[in-house]
């Protein structure tokens, strides 16, 4: 099964896409994730992470199934 | 405990009067009744704003609320709690979010309601892109609210 990815606001403009799928045999964690998609770019400071719906580390590992975001800083209310 | 998201306009007052009258399981053993409402103003940043989007991450965001809600109840003696939040796109004068606390005595109530906000707005993924004269920008962080 592969890992999905998505993206939101900013960081999906800037991605140039909404979601990516990922080989979960190519990633060990939310970081190897983001270097996969992003092409060797170095994750911004300020993105936020969650797996499966649930806020993260980059370090968080991953696995078959999981759904990983990465988004902007929040800015609802 | 309730929370949910709209994707048009809603009237924030009528909805504490309805989730009051139909809802509300504590009739007579409530003494307070706290209530944040958050409006789209017409300035930010400077800028005059003429419409903004809100966009959320579906499943997330209402889990989260959900979770702030049981944090809320577990923190303080409330007895119930209403959340609103609009998606979608919204002008100014529009209301955007509803924090309403029912509980005996008014400490629990706004401190609770409070604490809902501030945890939405640190917690809950939502995101606002703002309609400006010169194009779109997307709101970059909340103002501190303490």
């Amino acid at each position: 099964m592969p890992i999905h990815v998505k993206y939101f606001a900013s960081l999906r403009e800037r991605m140039g896409r909404a979601e990516d799928v990922v080989d979960a045999l190519d990633v060990d964690t939310v970081a190897d994730v983001w270097a996969h998609v992003s092409e060797g770019l170095d994750l911004p400071g300020n993105v936020l992470v969650a797996v499966n719906m649930e806020y993260a580390d980059p370090d968080h590992p991953v696995k078959d199934g999981d759904e990983v975001a990465f988004f902007p800083p929040i800015t609802g209310g | 405990m309730h929370a949910e998201l709209r994707d048009s306009g809603f009237d924030p007052w009528g909805e504490v009067q309805r989730y009051q009258d139909e809802q509300l399981g504590c009739a007579g053993r409530y003494g307070a009744t706290a209530v944040f409402v958050g409006t789209m103003r017409e300035f930010n940043e400077g800028d005059t704003v003429h419409a903004m989007t809100l966009e959320h991450y579906p499943g997330m965001t209402e889990r989260h609320l959900r979770y702030i809600g049981e944090e809320a109840a577990r923190r303080w003696d409330i007895l119930d709690s209403l959340i609103i939040h609009r998606i979608g796109e919204v002008r100014p004068n529009d209301p955007i979010v509803l924090v309403a606390v029912w509980s005996a005595h008014r400490a629990a109530a706004f401190e609770a309601c409070r604490y809902l906000m501030e945890e939405l707005k640190s917690r809950a993924p939502f995101w606002k892109k703002e309609e400006l004269e010169k194009g779109a920008r997307w709101v970059e962080k909340n103002t501190p609210g303490y």
